[in-house]
Formats: structure tokens, sequence, C-alpha cells
């Protein structure tokens, strides 16, 4: 067996990298402490190809079956003999395959900012974040037992708050940031109680015992049932509660769009590419429980995934900020990786909604960064978020027209892009194991294409917009990225993946289903040409279509008043029927017994002053006669 | 008597031939040089402190009279780190022109006293252990009157040498009465023989009266106060800290060794003494205006959560006792330090006076913090771990009423030691202390103290090792 003990390495140098920037960056120059960075990814992102390499080509398969290999493992907190919380580095398919995505999109991320965030305030802050988030999210993606992903977990939360907040003399940027860490704060409650349900059920936290199909923890089933489902549904379903939170599904999104506050290589790396999927990685890496145990809690997954594809796209149709269309977006397409694994069965070739969602997962975060990649450096030539202050850029932009261009084709599913097989792969599983999502799909991956092509087609054609100073294009840092991840999102595609990933770990063959793929690529052309008609030029057609949908595109724009809705719920039902009567409750009652026991403190500490009277006569007396009392009271008490 | 028995005795030999090195110094010195001696003697006693850390030898001397164990060399060598951090924080104050022809005596009477506590925690019999209380305790006089000028420390002297003799003259009484007894002075003999008859109950009472004293255990603290505020800021360190620290490992060596047989006696006792002891040491802290005076009674205080580890009777008990002090010793010097730095930069020492530290000192003030953090018990500094595994053998033995008040005891101590903290993050003031530049030597030993306060409670390793070394009954 190959030795894989250095992969601790891959998380633990952003970690010193993160220590070294965020105590000594403020002496360093600004790029200095960006070239660490950068430099200290490299070598992670080197590590985990290595690693992927090992993993895949040089380690023996078991029965034809990728094994999941403990590479480092130490005992943290011991509770009893068998209850215990490890940390340490878990090597299977799956953390292999993320292990690629963070360290790349990461790695890209940091050279992009060199060139993006030059000049900032804050520049070694702004490293030392990045290196911390990168030291969580990998930690989170290697973790062995489901409480070192919850604590990882936290810290990415943690990280992103601190990345959203950049800005923290915006208003809007620190009341986004607290947003977003409450909402996904409250979502980890749910997922605190999905652990701890789960680990009192199974008596485990470790992964490789908990997906073992033929272990305790699977087979002991599903306890006792409470509402009709199983003790073991409920737990995952409170599990699933905190991947939805990170994850940005319905009900949980409303921190998403907002989180774009944050500088855009932060909105690239955390929300488009590697934070949000944890949630679809946290049910994949529970997927044998969940498939075996409790299906009904992945139809929940499936359900939900779904119904959040369709209401951020519809969104994403309506919206003028740039980056907003592209959260939206990301919240669709992450939708789309829930509904893969919710509606695949374990093993084989019925597991290729797992694989596909795995797939997806890979080719999104590729094509995804690009986009946000590219929307920096549009927002960094023309100082503006909003659409309405774009068009034309495609003379002055040629670079980021170009791969902003690949990426929108392959987002919405151009033949032989990354993401046409990868979303195929979904659709086709949908298509065999449950149709009324397979049609929702179906129609949302036209209005995928559509919304991304109107996206396309008002910043680089359209109008030509007047600008205050002619736009250029970005420097090399930040086109380098764009172009190595254009390459990435037209080629991934191409990587046999069912080879590398499936549910149970034994490769199988999948093919193109042409059935499913024909409509979708016609799908996706309708979408892309709807667009072409309204944006291409400039015309009052889509303004047209806007006002007859009158009060439903209000409704859509005002992301249909959800933000409203939460805030009805919390300032005025919770804050006046809870909040209010348990505060008067802590201010009277508790605080005023508190209060009291404070008064009596203070009262009687005043009294006894005279003991201290500072004469020596004093202290002697009390002394010799505290001796000789204790003397006969023990010897009358206790003496036989 | 070869080599080994003088490699046994290390710790005592070295101090003695540093002691008298410091002596002939002082003696050869003419007056220009004197200031020399501080550095002298602080460099032989770092030595000194290293050479403790050799590997340790156990066994017994002089027919029984001097023990050494593991357990007794890693208390001398707490001790010996405690000292050493004094030391540094004494030199700015040693430079003064006052101080300038006693030096040298400041250090003869520290490393005598710590001579004798030293023999006190290696001792085998009564005869030694009261030989050693008695070099601990007269020399400390003399150190509490260093400033004799001072209206203040020459009291402070007096008091503590009446008191002083007091309590050995009832602490004497216990001894011969043991004597009378048990026919005996040795540990291990009186041991065999001790029984719960009055006569042996009273002179238990007696004896322990004597020990209360040194930890300045409630009803026996009197004279703490005026002592603590009288001596001079890094004397008054010393006393509470590390005086304390090793009458409190006497006191568990002799429970555990000598009176195990009469547990049933001292378990009551201790629970009473050290409800009144955290109870009124915090009542009185709350009160202080003085920070010296504060920190007197929050020792009191801090004493009494002692006797919740010795209680338990447990070898987790001893063990959380060892490393509460060991915690406690880098808490404690670390807020001393930072009152004695600023009292013989500015005079001052009251909790007024440190309003708005933070924004003219705000490395001395996060040093405070810290240190205030830890006495108080807050994670995750290594003065909650300390608290933690206190409570933790009181309960496990069952004291769950006494872990209560310990906890709500704790609570009232959070209180005060955060009025010092609100003094000097929050509140304003008009006239803050000016920003001024911290001496090296004073900077080393806040460095030993934050490095402690950190680093103790995370290496479980020490723990660990106290574990293995220690016993119970």
């Amino acid at each position: 067996m190959t030795n894989f003990s250095y992969t601790v390495l891959i998380p633990l140098i952003p970690l010193f990298v993160f220590l070294f920037v965020g105590l000594l960056g403020h002496k360093m120059k600004p790029i200095v402490s960006g070239l660490i960075g950068t430099c200290g990814l490299l070598i992670a992102a080197i590590l985990s190809y290595f690693t992927a390499y090992q993993y895949f080509f040089n380690t023996e398969k078991i029965d034809g079956t990728y094994q999941k290999i403990l590479a480092f493992n130490t005992i943290w907190l011991q509770f009893t003999e068998k209850l215990h919380v490890d940390l340490g580095v878990l090597i299977d398919p799956i953390s292999v395959m993320m292990l690629i995505v963070v360290t790349t999109v990461s790695l890209m991320v940091h050279i992009y900012s060199i060139g993006y965030m030059k000049g900032e305030k804050g520049f070694a802050r702004f490293y030392a974040f990045l290196s911390l988030f990168s030291f969580s999210m990998l930690g989170l993606v290697l973790a062995t037992n489901i409480f070192q992903m919850y604590i990882f977990w936290e810290l990415v939360g943690v990280s992103s708050f601190l990345l959203i907040g950049y800005y923290y003399e915006k208003p809007s940027a620190v009341s986004a940031s607290k947003k977003a860490f409450i909402v996904t704060r409250f979502a980890d409650l749910g997922f605190l109680i999905g652990i701890l349900i789960l680990s009192f059920n199974t008596g485990t936290f470790d992964f490789i015992s908990l997906t073992n199909v033929n272990g305790a923890a699977i087979l002991t089933g599903a306890g006792a049932s409470f509402l009709g489902l199983s003790v073991m549904t409920w737990s995952l379903i409170f599990v699933f509660m905190g991947g939805a939170g990170k994850s940005a599904m319905f009900p949980l999104h409303i921190w998403l769009p907002d989180a774009m506050e944050g500088p855009t290589p932060v909105s690239a790396l955390i929300h488009a590419a590697t934070m949000v999927v944890a949630g679809v990685y946290l049910v994949a890496r529970l997927f044998p429980v969940y498939a075996i145990s409790a299906p009904d809690g992945l139809l929940v997954v499936a359900y939900v995934g779904s119904f959040s594809s369709l209401f951020a796209a519809v969104i994403a149709c309506t919206q003028y900020d740039i980056k907003r269309v592209l959260a939206f977006s990301t919240m669709s397409q992450i939708g789309y990786m829930m509904v893969g694994l919710g509606v695949s069965k374990y093993g084989g070739e019925a597991g290729l909604g797992y694989m596909a969602s795995m797939f997806h997962l890979f080719t999104h975060a590729m094509f995804k960064a690009l986009l946000f990649l590219g929307a920096g450096a549009i927002i960094h030539a023309v100082h503006s978020n909003s659409m309405k202050d774009m068009g034309g850029l495609r003379k002055y932009l040629p670079i980021t027209h170009i791969t902003f261009l690949i990426a929108c084709l392959t987002i919405a599913g151009v033949p032989f892009l990354s993401a046409f097989f990868s979303k195929d792969e979904i659709l086709t599983a949908a298509f065999h194991h449950n149709m009324p999502i397979f049609i929702v799909q179906m129609f949302v991956a036209g209005l995928t294409a559509f919304y991304m092509f109107r996206l396309y087609f008002r910043i680089f054609w359209n109008k030509d917009t007047h600008y205050h100073h002619t736009p250029h294009e970005a420097p090399i840092t930040m086109t380098f990225p764009l172009i190595f991840l254009a390459i990435a999102s037209i080629f991934s595609g191409y990587i046999p993946f069912s080879q590398f990933v499936s549910s149970d770990g034994v490769p199988f063959h999948s093919e193109l289903e042409w059935t499913v793929a024909i409509p979708s690529i016609l799908v996706g052309l309708i979408g892309i040409g709807i667009a072409f008609v309204l944006y291409k030029k400039e015309s009052a057609s889509s303004q047209k279509i806007a006002i007859s949908l009158k009060s439903f595109y209000v409704a859509i724009y005002n992301k249909f008043y959800f933000d409203e809705i939460y805030i009805f719920v919390t300032k005025k039902i919770i804050f006046n029927y809870i909040s209010r009567p348990v505060a008067w409750f802590d201010r009277h009652i508790v605080d005023g017994f508190m209060n009291s026991i404070a008064w009596v403190t203070n009262a009687v500490s005043f009294r006894i002053k005279g003991f201290q009277s500072g004469q020596v006569q004093q202290y002697a007396f009390v002394f010799v006669s505290s001796a000789i009392l204790l003397g006969i009271f023990f010897i009358y008490l206790y003496s036989i | 008597m070869n080599l080994d028995s003088f490699l046994l005795m290390r710790h005592e030999m070295v101090l003695t031939i540093i002691t008298l090195m410091v002596l002939i110094a002082d003696l050869s010195f003419n007056e220009e040089k004197k200031i020399k001696v501080i550095w002298l003697a602080t460099a032989l006693f770092a030595i000194n402190t290293i050479i403790g850390f050799l590997p340790n030898i156990s066994g017994n001397l002089f027919g029984n009279m001097y023990k050494n164990t593991d357990l007794q060399w890693t208390m001398k060598n707490i001790l010996n780190l405690g000292v050493l951090v004094v030391l540094l924080q004494s030199v700015e104050w040693l430079k003064s022109a006052d101080n300038k022809y006693k030096i040298s005596e400041f250090y003869l009477l520290v490393f005598s006293t710590l001579i004798g506590m030293q023999f006190m925690i290696s001792s085998g019999s009564f005869l030694m252990l009261y030989l050693g209380l008695e070099l601990a305790t007269i020399p400390m006089a003399a150190l509490a009157a260093y400033d004799r000028y001072r209206h203040h420390s020459a009291e402070a002297g007096i008091k503590l040498i009446l008191s002083a003799a007091m309590s050995s003259a009832v602490l004497l009484l216990g001894i011969t009465l043991i004597y009378g007894t048990t026919g005996s002075t040795y540990f291990d003999v009186v041991a065999l023989k001790y029984a719960n008859i009055p006569l042996q109950t009273l002179a238990f009472i007696f004896f322990f009266s004597g020990m209360a004293f040194k930890i300045s255990l409630v009803p026996f603290h009197l004279w703490t106060a005026d002592v603590y505020e009288g001596a001079p800021v890094n004397v008054t360190s010393y006393l509470s800290v590390i005086s304390k620290g090793a009458s409190a490992f006497i006191l568990i060596i002799v429970l555990f060794t000598v009176f195990n047989s009469i547990s049933m006696i001292w378990k009551p006792l201790l629970y009473i003494i050290s409800v009144l002891t955290m109870t009124i040491g915090n009542l009185f802290a709350i009160r202080q205006q003085n920070m010296k005076r504060f920190l007197a009674f929050s020792s009191i205080a801090q004493a009494g959560f002692i006797l919740l580890g010795i209680i338990g009777a447990s070898s987790i008990g001893m063990t959380s006792v060892v490393y509460f002090v060991f915690v406690y010793i880098f808490s404690n010097l670390g807020a001393f330090g930072v009152v004695s730095v600023i009292y013989y930069k500015t005079q001052k020492e009251n909790m007024d006076d440190y309003n708005g530290l933070y924004h003219t000192n705000p490395k001395l003030s996060l040093i405070m913090m810290l240190a205030l953090f830890s006495l108080a018990g807050i994670p995750p500094v290594a003065g909650y771990f300390g608290k933690f595994f206190l409570f933790t053998a009181a309960a496990s033995s069952g004291y769950y009423w006494l872990v209560f008040i310990a906890v709500l005891n704790a609570t009232i101590s959070l209180y005060y030691y955060l009025l010092v903290v609100k003094a000097m993050f929050i509140n304003k003031s008009e006239t803050p202390i000016a920003y001024f530049k911290t001496d090296v030597p004073a900077k080393i030993a806040l460095s030993i103290c934050v490095l402690g306060i950190f680093f103790i409670g995370f290496f479980s390793i020490i723990y660990q090792y106290l574990e293995s070394i220690s016993f119970g009954i």
C-alpha cells in the first residue's frame, strides 16, 4: 500500500501561511505576502496532484474497489473507550477529487488576486484570510469523521464571514457577512443536531465505519420511527440542513446573493467553486448511509435540489448585477448536483447520479470560477457591477471576452464542452429514476442557457456604452487564470470520471445517452437563441416582456420577497413574541436574582471589614482561639 | 556520604553555595561595583534552576531525615522557576538609589528562605520540617521590612515576625504533642502510630494551624493583608506565590503520608476551612482598591481552591494541586509583575490609576488581562485547566457541594478580576499612566509568565508527567 501520510501537509501548509502572513503581514511589502500565499498554495496543489496520481494509478484496488485509506489519524478527544473524536486525513476518490478542485481553484484565485487586489488596503490580511479559508476547506475535505468535518465546517464559515466582510468599512459588506454567518450558523445547528442523533444511534463519528455497507452502522439500520420517518432518516435530514445552509439551497439560500459584497476573487473561490459545494460533498460523504438506511432522506435532497435549481434560475433571468446573476446560477447548478445525488441509487450503474453529481461538481468548479474571475476582470475594467452600465465590451477586453464566452457555452451545455457531459449524466440519472424531476431539470437547462447568454450579450454586445475612461484588459496575473480555467472548462469533460468516482468505489462504464442528450442540446440552443434575439442588439422587446408580466416580473426581480419574509418572521414574530418576553424574564427575574446575590455579597463584605483591624494582638487572639476551637470541635465530633 | 548523596540534595547544596558566593561577592566588591551583584546573583540562580532540572535521583539521607523523590524534585523545580521570575522582576527595583547598599541582602534573604522551603519539602521528620520552616520564615520578616525607612514596610516586617512567632509556637506545641504520643518525630514512624485519639487530634490541629498560617487559610490569615500591603511589591509577590505554593506542597505531602490514618478528621476540617477561605478571601478582595491588597486577598481565595484538590485525597488530587500551583505561579507572578513595573515607574498602585492603561501601555495591559483571566480560570489559558482539574478531583471524590460553592466563588472572583480589566480597557481617564518602556529583565520575566499561561494548559504531557509521579492515600 502506498504511504499517504504526507497528505497531512496539504492543509497544514496554508495554515502556516495563514499564521505567518497573518502575524507578520503588516511588516512585509504587500506583494511579498501575496507571493508567499501563492507559493504555499502552489506546493499544496502540486502535492494534491501527486496524491491523485498515486491514488488512482499507483494504489492497488482490492476486489476492483477503490479503498478508503486512513492516511493519518490521531485521537484528539477521548470521551469513552468507544467514543472519541479524531483528527486525521481520509483519502478516497471523492476527497482526492475535492483536493484537486480546491487547490486548483484556490491557486488560480491566489494568482488572480495579485492583480485584482493590487493597491487595496489590507492586502496581506486578504491573503491571510484566503490561506485560512484554504486550510479550513482542505481540512473539511480530508476529514476522517463527521465531527472533524463539523469543526472545519465552522472554520470555513468563519473564513467566509471574514472575507465577505473584507471591505468592513462598507455597511452593506458588514451586513452581508453577518447575514451569511447567521444563516449558515442557523443551518449548522441542524447539522449539529443531526450529528448528535446520528452518532448516538450508530455509536460512531467515523466515516469509514459509518459508510461501511456491511458495518454495524448501516446494518443496525434505522432505529425507532418518529412521525413516520425513522430516526436515521431524521438525523440525515438534519445533517442535510447543514449542507443546505452552506450550499445555499432553498429556503436557506438568502445569504448567497448578498455574499457577493466580498471581493470578486473571494466569490469565485468560496461562493462558486468550493465552500458552497460543501453541502454536496457532505451528502456524497454519507451517501451509502443515505442510500441504504434513509432513502426518504435522499428524496428530500432531490426535491430540495430540484426546486432550488428552478427557483434560482428564474430569479437569475431578471437580475442586473452581474455577480448576483452568477450567484443565482451557482445556486441553480448546486441544485443540479443535489438532484444528481438525490436520484442516485447505491452501487454500480444505478449509482450513475452519484458519479454525475461529483462530475458536475468538478466541471462546475472550473467554469464557475472562470465566470466569476471573468466578471472580476469586467468589474475591474468598468468599475461597476450593473450590466446596465456595460455593453460592447468585446472590443476592449478580448481575452476576457473569449474566456467568458467559453464559460457561457459550457454552462449552457453546448456539446463537447465539459458541462455538457456532466449535466447530461445528471439528466440521464433523473430520467431513469425520477421523471418529474427530469422534466424540471430539462426546463432549468433551457433557462440556464437563456440567462447566461442574456448576461453575455448584455456585457459584450448590445449597445455601445460610453465609458468615462476606456476599459482596458486586465494584467497577465488576471488573464492567466482565465485562460487556464477556460482550458479546464473545455477539456475536463473528457476525464473518464466513472472510472474514478462511483458510489461504491467500483469503476464502471458510462456512456452518453443520446435520447437525453439531444433534447437537452435543443433546449440549450433555444435558450441561447431567445437571448440572442432579445439582447444581441439593444431592443425594447425585453422590456416589453417584462412589462407584460408585470407583478410577476417584479416578484421575481425581488427574489420572490424572500428576504422580506425572513425579516418579517424574525423582526415581527420572533422578536416580538419570543425575544421580548425572554429578554424581560432575563432582565427582571434572572438579573434581579443575580443582583440580589451581588448586593448581599457586597453588604456582607462591608460588614466583615472590622475583622481586619490591623492590630497584631487581635490577630494572635483570633489565631489561637480558632486553633483551640477547631481542636475541641473535632475532638468531640469525630473522636471515637 | 558519597557523591550520589550530594547529587540527591543538589537543590539545597547548590543554592547554599550560591548564597555564600553572593555573600563573598558583596564583601569583595567596592561601593560602585555593588550593583553588579544583581547580575551575578540572577545569573547564578538561573544556572541553579537549570541544574535543578537535570535528571533526578530518588533516595533518603541522614537516616530518613531527608527524602527526595521525583515529586519533590518537581516541586522544587517549580519553585525555582517561580523565584527566577521574581528575581528578574526585582532587578529594576534593586537598582534604585534607596537600595544601593542592601542589594545583596535581598538575595541572601530570598535564597535563605528558599533553602528553608526546599528542606521542608524534602523533610522526613518533624524536626527537619520545623528547621526548614523557621529558615523560611524569619528571613521573610526581614524581607518584608526591606524598605525599613518606609513606615508600612517596617510595620509589615514586625507584624510578620510577631504573627509567625505565634504560629510557630502553636505548631511546635503540636509537634511536641505528636512526639509525646508517638515517641518519634520521623514521618514513617509517626504515620504508623497515628490514630483518631483526642490528644493526637489536638496535636494535628495545632500542627495544621501552623501550616495554615503559612498558606494564609482563613481564619489564620489575618496577618496577610497588612504584610502584603506593607512589604515591597516584589517581596509581596514572593510571599504570596512562592512561599504559599511551597507551603501547599508541604501540607499535601504531610497530610498524605503522615496523617493519612486520620483523614476522617482532616477531610471535614479542610472542607470547612476551604469554604471559609474561598468565601472570605473573595468578600475582602471585592472591596480592595489597592492593587497589592487586592491581589493579596485574591491569593487567599486561590488558596481555598487548592484545598479542593487536597480533600480528594487521591493521586488525581495531588496532581491537580501541583499542577494548579505551577500554573498559579505564572499567573500571579504575571499580575504582580505588571503591578511592580507600574509601581516602580510611576509610584501608582491603585485600581483607579489603571484607568485607560490600554491606550498608553497596550502590551502591559494585555499581559495583565491574560494573567487575570488565568487567575479567574477563563479558558483557554492555563488557569482554566488548573481550576478544572481541582474541581474534577473534588467532584470525583463526591464533594459536589464543595465544588458548587467553589464554582460560585470562582464566579465572584471573576467579577473583581474583570474590574481591573474594565479599568484598563474601558474606563476613561483624564490622567492615564503615561507610556513607558519596561526594563529588559522584567520583560523576560513577563514573557516567561505569558508563555507559561499560554502553553502549560495545552501541553498535556505536563499533566501526565505529574500524574505519573503523584500518589494518593
